[in-house]
């Protein structure tokens, strides 16, 4: 492989690796403050299609991924209110939501079907960028990718180094302790899953800007899901999880460029690898239990109702 | 302004019938807001949405035919989510099923007969119990998360779909089309009514009713229910937990998976790249639009069942996209989960700014 076709390589595989990180570090705040919200597939959907849909409109496609954002932390408000107001069940809320985003997204995105939209411009330092290889791996990336990076380490240091992430890992260990210590419960898992879902929709944003810069129906391909389980195979550690999403982000490119080494399977066989993939790394994650059991927020899934 | 939630102590049973209708209520409130939104006449949608499709009998037969799967899967699910076991993968079993139930009549096209049908549908069931059986022993052996697991499996499920439809599978004088032969009439299911409504229906019928039963009426039904609202109880009582998980995924991948073979020697009469519009994910919330309960199920496949020929019917007379049926499923999904919330809970609208605090109406009520 020559050089050329190797960096090209690394860049695909960081442009497929971004969505899933952004997905994948969303729910994992959410999770962490003790909601499990499974819609994650849904709200991309939806965030994947305003996102377009903005941009194409205004022309600007920082418009586009704005929209997807605010796209993305609305259908995660309606979540937030069954599940938490109305203390749903949290797994079929969220299998709602997914169900509720994809069709939304079916019914909004019909008539911009593979219309061809912006991008947004990889960056471009004179100098730095053009050293070969490393050069546009680490100065020339779409900005995006750029927010990702700053977001993970963002997530990691809000966590575990300030009080109100303190408060938001105390709500999803112990729900009534952290109401008794005079918390808002509520109000802390409400703002986790809107901050999920804006991160949801800025994932599917970035699919439909920047990863195909067009959009079609279904274009989220599960990647919802496997941010889910990224976050189960980070066992909720933000720098684990950026090591999961380029993972997979390698699996998914090799896959695609599989036929071009040579491989001569069936190409639903090497379609298949990802989600095969992911259900490995899950049995593999899940036998190591006591990895798990330090760092699962205790309350996950469970419904909170004040008592007074 | 805030809602407060007040338990009941009890829960109450006027709510439990009451929810479901309530939620469907609040469909059809949204539907309207979001045909308006869309530029199309509200109450003209809405007809042709809920209503049109049954006033033909060429349109009730379609929901029948519709209803059926939804029944079948229905109902597994149903009993493997009062288990507190979440199968969400019966899409893929139902491929599953679909694609071992074929392997009769693809490869010994000379076969036919009631045995041989009969012998495609057990191969339907057991295909879907295989398929089911591979999240379960993830979890019961390695604790692996079974939502994700049996998620997953649905896209590898229907890739190898497409797989055995395109390739192995595909028919020889097809033109390329990438569907199999066309299974001839003696491996198909009986048709008992009009020209779709197969003897498939009045399986899921039995199905469902047996499944009434076994919840109801015997012990492992108990063991169901009781591991499902209190996992400790039944662990005292020595019900397995992991027992339970497999149980629980066997039948609602057996039933997928009959549902699926179903679909291939009934409606379709081949196999294809795509065998079901969603009906896995359609009948999660058809168990729980029907509360879990195996009756219940039936009356809401009916929804449902009206949700996918409303979709249809939306498409061809007002040219939005079919996908308005994914929309109205997804939304009452949420309003019957909300609406469940008044079966346990009083629901209290107070508003904030002048709420007394509680102390003090405590002093004045003692007074």
């Amino acid at each position: 492989m020559s050089l050329p076709e190797l960096q090209g390589l690394l860049l695909t595989i960081i442009t497929a690796a971004t969505p899933l990180l952004f997905a994948a570090l969303g729910e994992l705040v959410t999770e962490r403050s003790g909601v499990l919200n499974l819609g994650v597939e849904g709200m991309m959907a939806v965030g994947a299609v305003i996102g377009f849909i903005a941009g194409h409109v205004t022309g600007l496609s920082v418009v586009g991924v704005v929209a997807s954002v605010v796209a993305g932390m609305a259908m995660a408000a309606l979540f937030a209110v069954v599940t938490l107001v109305f203390v749903a069940n949290q797994v079929a809320s969220g299998l709602a939501l997914t169900l509720f985003g994809l069709g939304l997204s079916g019914l909004i995105g019909d008539r911009y079907v593979s219309i061809p939209g912006l991008s947004l411009e990889r960056i471009h330092i004179p100098g730095l960028t053009d050293i070969p290889l490393v050069g546009p791996l680490i100065f020339g990336e779409d900005p995006l990718v750029y927010v990702a990076v700053a977001l993970a380490i963002a997530v990691s240091w809000f966590l575990f180094s300030t009080r109100a992430g303190l408060i938001v890992r105390a709500t999803g260990d112990n729900h009534v302790s952290a109401h008794a210590l005079g918390y808002d419960v509520i109000r802390v898992r409400f703002l986790a899953v809107i901050f999920g879902g804006a991160c949801a929709g800025l994932a599917g944003g970035y699919l439909s800007i920047v990863y195909s810069t067009q959009w079609i129906p279904n274009m989220t391909a599960g990647r919802g899901w496997i941010a889910i389980a990224l976050v189960v195979f980070g066992t909720w550690l933000p720098g684990r999880v950026v090591v999961g999403a380029v993972l997979f982000g390698a699996i998914s490119i090799l896959q695609l460029n599989a036929q071009g080494y040579g491989v001569s399977l069936p190409p639903q066989f090497l379609n298949a690898l990802p989600y095969l993939t992911t259900v490995v790394v899950l049995v593999i994650i899940s036998r190591n239990r006591t990895l798990l059991r330090v760092n699962t927020p205790a309350c996950l899934g469970q419904a909170f109702v004040p008592d007074r | 302004m805030r809602i407060e939630l007040i338990r009941r102590p009890q829960r109450s049973a006027r709510m439990a019938v009451l929810s479901p209708l309530i939620a469907i209520a609040l469909t059809v409130v949204a539907g309207f807001v979001i045909f308006a939104a869309n530029g199309v006449d509200p109450v003209g949608a809405l007809y042709v949405y809920f209503i049109e499709k049954l006033t033909a009998w060429w349109s009730i037969q379609d929901l029948i035919v519709k209803m059926t799967p939804l029944i079948l899967i229905g109902v597994g699910l149903s009993l493997s989510y009062l288990s507190n076991t979440w199968n969400i993968g019966a899409e893929g079993q139902l491929a599953a099923g679909a694609i071992a139930g074929s392997v009769l009549p693809i490869y010994f096209p000379d076969w036919g007969g009631p045995l041989v049908v009969t012998l495609m549908l057990l191969m339907g069931i057991l295909g879907g119990m295989a398929y089911g059986a591979i999240p379960a022993l993830l979890k019961t052996r390695f604790g692996t998360n079974e939502i994700l697991t049996s998620l997953m499996l649905v896209y590898v499920a229907d890739l190898v779909l497409d797989w055995v439809a395109r390739g192995p599978w595909r028919n020889p004088a097809g033109y390329n089309f990438p569907n199999s032969r066309q299974f001839s009439d003696n491996q198909l299911l009986p048709v008992i009514a009009g020209q779709h409504v197969t003897v498939a229906t009045v399986i899921a019928l039995v199905v469902a009713v047996a499944a009434w039963f076994l919840l109801g009426k015997t012990l492992t039904g108990f063991r169901i229910r009781v591991l499902g609202e209190a996992p400790r109880a039944g662990a005292f009582a020595g019900f397995s937990r992991n027992r339970m998980v497999l149980v629980a995924f066997l039948i609602s991948g057996g039933l997928a998976g009959l549902a699926g073979i179903c679909e291939v020697a009934g409606p379709l009469g081949q196999l294809r790249i795509s065998v079901s519009p969603g009906y896995g994910f359609t009948a999660i919330i058809v168990a729980f639009l029907g509360r879990l309960n195996p009756l219940g199920v039936i009356v809401a496949s009916f929804v449902l069942g009206l949700s996918y020929l409303g979709g249809e019917g939306i498409q061809s007379t007002y040219h939005l996209s079919d996908q308005i049926a994914r929309v109205f499923q997804g939304m009452l999904l949420f309003f019957v989960l909300a609406c469940d919330t008044m079966i346990f809970y009083r629901v209290r609208i107070v508003s904030t700014r002048r709420a007394p605090p509680p102390a003090a109406e405590a002093v004045r009520e003692s007074a």
